[in-house]
């Protein structure tokens, strides 16, 4: 009988290595599958500068995303970030174009801008206690709509007919689309504030008091709250933070688009949500993290350029970013054995 | 004819970890049997593979001669094992009428046939609870159960396992929420199922009613029945099998402490609306144990001042400060992590001291973690592991260590005895006393004698909100205690 025990116990543990480390690695491993078959199949792929651009045109996503992991790492969600980027490019158009200010300037109340907004976000959550996806999810519509107030639902560009009929004194400056065109070597600069930004959150959450308690928060406010941590204050800052990220995100994507389009943003709320949850799944960690959402974000990348280039048409990388995400979450939540935590409670 | 379920070599793994390995038991019909075992012994894993939870265990459950396959919960339940579970939440269906919950097996089994309003199930629900004996009239039976207090929920699950008369009753720590009167209630009930000769897998750790109330004791430890004895039980026998022979010396030999230094002087406290306001002081130096605070509200009023300036907690990083420290009632939602380490979940509310300005210290961290683990004994892999894989009994010892750690003014314990096994208790136990001879205050709430008289120094007996008796438990006994106790109830 003890033969039997012990004969059962061996299985066991084999297949629980086998599946602890297809959590741990299957991810990274899709994404090198994916990477080296596009690169061994396309020559273009594997073209430095294509590899460049790709990182470029991720950039916003992946940063935008890691404002999503704060949020989710204080167990809430900010859907109001799309709008937030798109208020972004809004914003620092009209400072530039119609108001003459300089770049530099424009930046500045750009990033005040997204700071406000997830102010609001978290009073609404955190004290007016309405659950994260709703308070953001209100203030997602508030966002997209009251930017067209001011420019009449109407883009800015240089050039154009104000309502008194002048036309608009001011251009996007030389310095501010510089944010991403400026390479420093042969990385182009978003990246490198991509990076830079995912060091900082990493460290942020992992290493500093700040982090552990940002986790705690989300894993159980109310033993976070018993352990004596003022939890509110904790997710006010999340929600600060995703709103400084997406406007970031926003600042890029204006300096790239060079006019005041109203449309911009708008599809970026459901890549950077999705970049954040495929972080989830990286490593096994089961929540959600720094480095995980910028692998997400890179994977997600590497599918779409890799598609492009293939010659799928636009509406198939739609598809593939939802396999991403489904292949993700059947990691996180079928696969691992840790129960993944990082949807909040509505 | 009474039936008999009977399990043969049940054995159960989760991954590499065996958890049951060959468990061998009748149950009969008729008798009363009670489950003993410390946590992490393997009750809850045989509970749920006779509830039909787990299907892919090993061996044989046997009913009535008959081999069955216990394949999911719905299977259980017909081949006639009823479980009441542990936590309440799960057995009621909040939203519905206490009627519609008692036939809610029924109602979805669609055995009601489409039911409409709750007049049309209402004379059936009166029969059931009627057959029950339970005297519930017809207003009650439309309450939203949500209303009901904790004893009339534990009440109702025990009803509606009894609403198809089951071979085989299972009861999980039924008594865990209920004070001495209702105990008293529910055991009548048990009695007199089992007189109707439903078999009854009893599991608790409370010595005295398991005493009470069964005919056979069977002790699991590490996933094997250790023994079996019939009334009268030999406890020592008993807890030696429980704990291991070597775990069982001097748990309840107290030596009684007074301190004389007050550390915190409540004035007025209003504990019930109707309650009389009274004043208390705990000192430094000994332990005050209060029992009797069970179904007690929040509301109170009181001024409340430690060594001569005033204590008004508006947050608990305020108490935090003031050296006042506390363990909840509820380990799991109160202070724990999911998949927390030992170390992050011990660190938290040390953090500033453990990290160098905003960068955290882990070494520092992991250390202190270390000497939690050895100083209570916690039976852990090291400062690494996830507190949800310890047993229960270690989770509690964790949960109490990061607290006793950081050295408090002021120690409170509520219920830290609560689904602990005996071994953890005597740990907890010497632990708080001897943070109190070096000089903390120590509070112990508590509903359970002998936890009281196994920790205290200072008895304070509330009675509706109002110390009935303040003693040293030098000046007075295990009677005067449950007497003043019972004398309303």
């Amino acid at each position: 009988m003890s033969d039997r025990v012990a004969q059962m116990e061996k299985r066991a543990e084999i297949k629980n290595r086998i599946q602890d480390g297809l959590v741990k690695y299957g991810f990274i491993a899709v994404t090198i599958g994916l990477f080296s078959w596009f690169a061994l199949t396309e020559e273009t792929f594997r073209q430095p500068s294509t590899l460049f651009s790709m990182l470029k045109f991720t950039s916003v996503v992946a940063i935008v995303g890691l404002g999503v992991t704060f949020t989710m790492v204080v167990g809430g969600l900010d859907l109001s970030v799309g709008s937030v980027a798109g208020l972004a490019v809004t914003v620092s158009a009209m400072m530039m174009v119609i108001y003459n200010l300089t770049g530099f300037f424009s930046g500045v109340m750009v990033l005040v801008a997204g700071a406000v907004v997830g102010a609001v976000n978290a009073f609404l959550i955190v004290w007016l206690k309405i659950p994260d996806l709703l308070a953001t999810l209100g203030m997602m519509f508030i966002v997209m709509g009251l930017k067209l107030l001011p420019v009449d639902g109407q883009s800015v560009s240089s050039k154009m007919i104000l309502r008194d009929g002048s036309v608009a004194p001011g251009k996007f400056t030389e310095g501010f689309r510089a944010i991403d065109r400026a390479m420093v070597g042969p990385i182009p600069l978003p990246v490198i504030i991509w990076l830079v930004l995912t060091i900082l959150a990493w460290f942020l959450l992992t290493r500093t008091r700040y982090g552990r308690v940002m986790y705690a928060v989300g894993a159980n406010p109310e033993a976070a709250k018993l352990s004596g941590i003022k939890v509110e204050w904790y997710r006010f800052s999340a929600y600060v933070i995703s709103g400084l990220f997406a406007a970031t995100g926003g600042l890029i994507l204006s300096s790239r688009i060079g006019q005041g389009d109203i449309s911009a943003g708008n599809s970026l709320l459901l890549d950077a949500v999705a970049v954040a949850l495929v972080g989830t799944s990286v490593l096994g960690i089961g929540k959600p993290n720094a480095w995980g959402t910028a692998l997400g974000a890179l994977l997600i990348g590497i599918v779409i350029t890799g598609l492009t280039i293939k010659g799928f048409p636009y509406y198939a990388q739609d598809v593939s970013k939802g396999l991403v995400l489904v292949l993700a979450l059947i990691f996180s939540f079928t696969l691992s054995r840790k129960k993944a935590r990082f949807v909040p409670a509505t | 004819m009474e039936s008999t379920v009977e399990m043969r070599h049940i054995t159960m793994a989760f991954g590499a970890n065996l958890v049951l390995r060959g468990v061998d038991l009748n149950i009969r019909g008729g008798e009363v049997t009670a489950l003993l075992g410390a946590n992490g012994a393997g009750k809850s894993t045989l509970i749920k593979v006779l509830s039909g939870l787990y299907p892919n265990h090993g061996g044989e459950v046997v009913i009535d001669g008959k081999q069955v396959e216990l394949e999911t919960p719905a299977v259980a339940k017909k081949l006639g094992i009823q479980t009441v579970h542990q936590r309440i939440n799960e057995g009621i269906v909040p939203g519905l009428s206490v009627a519609e919950n008692l036939l809610f097996e029924k109602i979805a089994q669609n055995e009601m046939g489409r039911v409409g309003s709750i007049s049309k199930i209402m004379p059936q629900a009166m029969a059931v609870a009627a057959s029950l004996s339970l005297n519930w009239d017809e207003k009650f039976m439309r309450k939203d159960v949500y209303e009901l207090g904790i004893a009339d929920q534990q009440l109702l699950i025990l009803a509606r396992a009894l609403v198809e008369k089951p071979k085989l009753l299972i009861l999980d720590e039924p008594t865990s929420a209920l004070s001495a009167s209702e105990v008293e209630h529910l055991m009548e009930v048990i009695r007199s199922m089992r007189d109707s000769g439903v078999g009854i897998l009893y599991v608790s750790h409370r010595l005295s009613e398991i005493d009470a109330i069964a005919d056979n004791l069977v002790v699991l430890r590490d996933g094997v029945i250790r023994g079996e004895q019939a009334q009268p039980f030999d406890w020592t026998n008993a807890l030696g099998q429980m704990l291991g022979e070597d775990a069982l010396k001097d748990l309840e030999s107290i030596t009684e402490q007074r301190g004389s230094q007050t550390f915190l002087e409540i004035v007025n406290l209003r504990l019930f609306q109707r309650s009389r306001p009274f004043s208390l002081s705990i000192r430094r130096g000994e332990v005050t144990g209060v029992i009797g605070l069970l179904g007690s509200g929040k509301r109170k009023t009181g001024v409340m001042a430690i060594e001569g300036r005033t204590f008004d907690p508006k947050h608990p990083s305020d108490a935090i400060r003031d050296g006042v420290f506390m363990v909840p009632e509820d380990r799991v939602s109160s202070s724990m992590f999911p998949q927390w380490s030992i170390a992050s979940t011990t660190s938290l509310p040390f953090l500033a001291q453990l990290s160098r300005g905003f960068v955290l210290g882990f070494s520092a961290e992991k250390n202190r973690a270390s000497e939690i683990i050895e100083g209570l004994q916690v039976v852990a892999t090291g400062p690494d592991q996830e507190v949800d894989a310890l047993s229960g009994g270690n989770q509690q010892k964790v949960v109490v260590g990061r607290w006793l750690k950081g050295l408090p003014q002021m120690m409170i314990l509520d219920e830290p005895f609560r689904g602990v096994d005996i071994g953890a208790r005597r740990t907890i136990s010497l632990e708080s006393r001897s943070l109190a001879e070096s000089g903390s205050a120590v509070l112990v709430l508590t509903s359970e004698v002998d936890e009281l008289l196994g920790v205290a120094d200072r008895v304070i007996v509330l009675v509706d909100g109002e110390p009935k008796l303040d003693s040293y438990i030098t000046e007075t006994s295990r009677e005067e205690i449950v007497g003043i106790m019972s004398e309303v109830a």
